[in-house]
């Protein structure tokens, strides 16, 4: 996808753009602040934004804090991923009525609903990759899933590009970030200086229709600059890294490695980190009757690798231990994801970091295991070349 | 990272939703062992043939109860679909209450097949243990239907007791046959048991075949599939000429849900026939 046409518009021509989706139809899902923490959920008017809010991330720690300006996106991501809109938490597949010899099957995933036309506002580029790695897990199959594709192309999405580091966040290692790239409607990147201003990359034709009805003007050169200097600002603050290559070589001849065991020590088995990931796709199927028993329901929940009965079969449970679910959520992500989708189930956002309540982080445990397998196969490559010389 | 999606919006390339199970009526049920029972099915609308091949699976939905993974028991080639189940758990044993007229819901046929083309001009040595003979049936009954085209045939069929032998009849017809040769052994006999006893795995001694040019095809528990693998290879049949047929917790069948992952394969849609090359190294690892 090209970018076509790149705006400046002031800070309060933001509140322009959400009411031309409205106008549009379209169902605004945005960041908001909520409680403790800044959350996913509809929006109506760009003051139910954050303005003024930050985060301080870290392992196991979430904290909501005043800013010193009054930006809209000067926080990182939250607990709510996008998954929540495009692949929803509980959803009704099938509704089965009448029984013994009379039954009739409804397809209930596939029935469309208003609600649903959504314009994500202020997707984050590791959220965006996150989205087109759900693309590929749910449409990119022999079957696919009707509901998420169907919600999913008529998404409008405007990105947010990053001019703040998270505190648990890594995007720029795993090259999914700070800025988004591709498969956006329109792409924004907060300004604040002695002004407050947006600069707006179009992705879409589809973006330059709701852009037309926003008070705009072309970007100047130093104007984008100037966003560009904060994005790749944030790029060198990232305090993480997660070395994406070879990791299918690194996790696969180190499936017996003794962190392996240090880590289950940690781990609660909580499924925290698969909920608040943007990119887990796992789900089980719920099966209930009404009281009368007349109708039966077939209802698809998020699940995780984490419980026991993930994996349950006859006779117990393939992956008994946390050891067990650890190693295989960890090389799920990192490793079998590349055989089964051709990249790495992690984008970097740093939510299972943030949110697992004793704070394992997954750059630590992997660079940890990447540390043995770069000092085996120096020694092995010694080895050889020792072999050879003698 | 290009959007997999280049497809115009609003264009509906998906039409029915493939968690839908389709309605089947129970033609027949027919209990094989005190645990075990065969189910005939005719779909309640539709054409009545269904189309699959030999180890493919079915996702079963009884109303209300829930839904699992069965193999399909029948052969290939005639009219009907046919499961052969061991009540073990809530749905299994809601199956096992069905009676002639109950409607089932049926999503498939899913999954990989027994490589029963590729296996012609080939010995075929068929190794089952207890509730893995219903998943290889299709695959005798397509050999059996070319016979022609295969060199020896052999089944060789381990259970708990004699008791739990599945598909009596049918054995004897097919150990009358001059064209195959079955051998069953019991893990534990009882008095009038003249057979053999012990793993399925000894019987490999007596099954006389050309190892440089036999098609292994086994289903089983994990263990019994490896190291009756092992002793193939032990007598020099080549591990890509061995196929086993793998089991893991199964909520969609369609590689959407995650469950059956076994390292990088979904065994519901990688497998669940599987060539023993493929999956070797992860076998002998625990909790994959
Ligand atoms: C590809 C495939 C083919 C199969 N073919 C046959 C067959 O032909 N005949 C037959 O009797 N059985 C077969 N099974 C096993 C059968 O699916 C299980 O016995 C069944 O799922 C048990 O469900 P339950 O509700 O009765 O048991 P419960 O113990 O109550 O199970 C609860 C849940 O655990 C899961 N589960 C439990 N056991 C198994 C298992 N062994 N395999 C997979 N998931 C399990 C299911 O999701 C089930 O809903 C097959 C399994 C697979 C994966
Ligand atoms: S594994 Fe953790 S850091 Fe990576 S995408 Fe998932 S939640 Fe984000
Ligand atoms: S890491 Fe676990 S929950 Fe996430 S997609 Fe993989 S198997 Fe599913
Ligand atoms: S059974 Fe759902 S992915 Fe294989």
């Amino acid at each position: 996808m090209s970018t076509l046409m790149t705006y400046r518009i002031e800070h309060d021509a933001l509140n322009e753009l959400i009411q031309e989706l409205r106008k549009e139809k379209y169902n605004v899902i945005g960041p908001t602040p909520r409680g403790e923490a800044i959350v996913l959920d509809e929006i109506t008017s760009a003051l139910e934004l954050p303005i003024g809010k930050t985060d301080e991330q870290s392992p196991a720690q979430y904290h909501l804090k005043d800013r010193t300006d009054k930006a809209y996106f000067g926080f990182s991501a939250g607990p709510h991923s996008w998954k929540k809109y495009l692949f929803p938490p509980i959803l009704r597949l099938v509704t089965a009525s009448g029984n013994g010899s009379d039954l009739q099957i409804s397809d209930d995933a596939s029935k469309p609903n208003e609600e649903e036309k959504y314009a994500l506002f202020g997707v984050r580029a590791c959220d965006l990759s996150a989205i087109h790695i759900q693309d590929q897990v749910f449409g990119d199959g022999t079957y696919k899933d009707p509901a998420y594709l169907r919600v999913r192309n008529q998404a409008f999405i405007v990105a947010v590009n990053c001019t703040r580091a998270g505190g648990t966040c890594f995007c720029s290692s795993v090259r999914t970030g700070p800025r988004a790239r591709v498969g956006f409607d329109l792409a924004l990147s907060e300004v604040i200086d002695n002004e407050h201003y947006f600069i707006v990359e179009v992705g879409t034709e589809r973006g330059e229709k709701v852009m037309s009805s926003v008070s705009r003007r072309p970007a100047g050169d130093t104007e984008m600059e100037k966003a560009d200097r904060l994005i790749r600002a944030a790029a060198q603050l990232t305090g993480r890294s997660l070395e994406p290559d070879n990791t299918r070589e690194i996790l696969y001849q180190n499936t017996e490695h003794p962190r392996w065991d240090v880590v289950a020590a940690r781990c609660l088995s909580c499924a925290n980190c698969t909920m608040v990931c943007p990119t887990c796709f796992c789900a089980t199927v719920e099966d209930t009757t009404d009281l009368t028993g007349t109708e039966a329901q077939r209802t698809r929940k998020w699940d995780s690798c984490f419980t026991m009965d993930f994996s349950y079969i006859h006779g117990g449970s393939v992956r008994p231990s946390a050891r067990g679910r650890y190693r295989h959520w960890l090389t799920h992500k990192l490793a079998s994801w590349v055989d089964q989708f051709g990249t790495i189930g992690c984008v970097g956002c740093g939510r299972c970091i943030t949110w697992c309540p004793v704070g394992i982080d997954i750059t630590e445990e992997f660079r940890v295991i990447r540390e043995t397998y770069l000092m085996t196969s120096r020694v092995s490559s010694t080895k050889e070349a020792t072999h050879g010389n003698s | 990272m290009a959007s997999v999606l280049e497809v115009p919006s609003d264009t509906t390339f998906v039409s029915a939703g493939p968690m839908v199970p389709r309605p089947f009526v129970v033609k027949r049920f027919r209990k094989e062992t005190d645990d075990t029972f065969t189910l005939e099915l005719e779909p309640k609308e539709g054409r009545s043939r269904f189309v699959f091949g030999p180890g493919q699976f079915n996702m079963v939905y009884v109303y209300g109860v829930g839904e699992v993974p069965i193999s399909i028991s029948g052969s290939p080639s005639t009219p009907g679909l046919i499961h052969t189940t061991r009540a073990v758990g809530t749905v299994t044993k809601a199956m096992a209450k069905l009676k002639k007229g109950d409607i089932v819901g049926i999503r498939g046929p899913y999954g990989t097949t027994w490589p029963v083309k590729e296996a012609r001009s080939h010995d075929v040595v068929i190794v089952a243990g207890g509730i893995g003979l219903p998943p290889l049936r299709g695959a005798i009954y397509e050999i059996l239907s070319n016979r022609k085209d295969y060199g020896k045939v052999v089944l060789l069929y381990g259970v708990r007791t004699p008791a739990d032998i599945l598909f009596k009849d049918e054995l004897e017809q097919w150990r009358a046959r001059f064209d195959m040769e079955v051998f069953i052994t019991v893990d534990r006999a009882v008095s009038e048991w003249r057979g053999n006893v012990g793993v399925v795995t000894t019987l490999i001694s007596k099954a006389g075949f050309d190892p440089q040019n036999t098609i292994a095809m086994i289903v089983g528990p994990e263990v019994m599939m490896r190291f009756t693998a092992l002793e193939f290879i032990k007598r020099s049949v080549k591990p890509d000429s061995i196929y086993l047929s793998m089991e893991r917790n199964m909520k969609c069948g369609i590689g959407l849900c995650g469950h059956c992952q076994f390292g990088p394969m979904f065994v519901c849609k990688d497998g669940p026939v599987f060539r023993y090359t493929q999956i070797k190294d992860l076998l002998v690892k625990w909790e994959i």
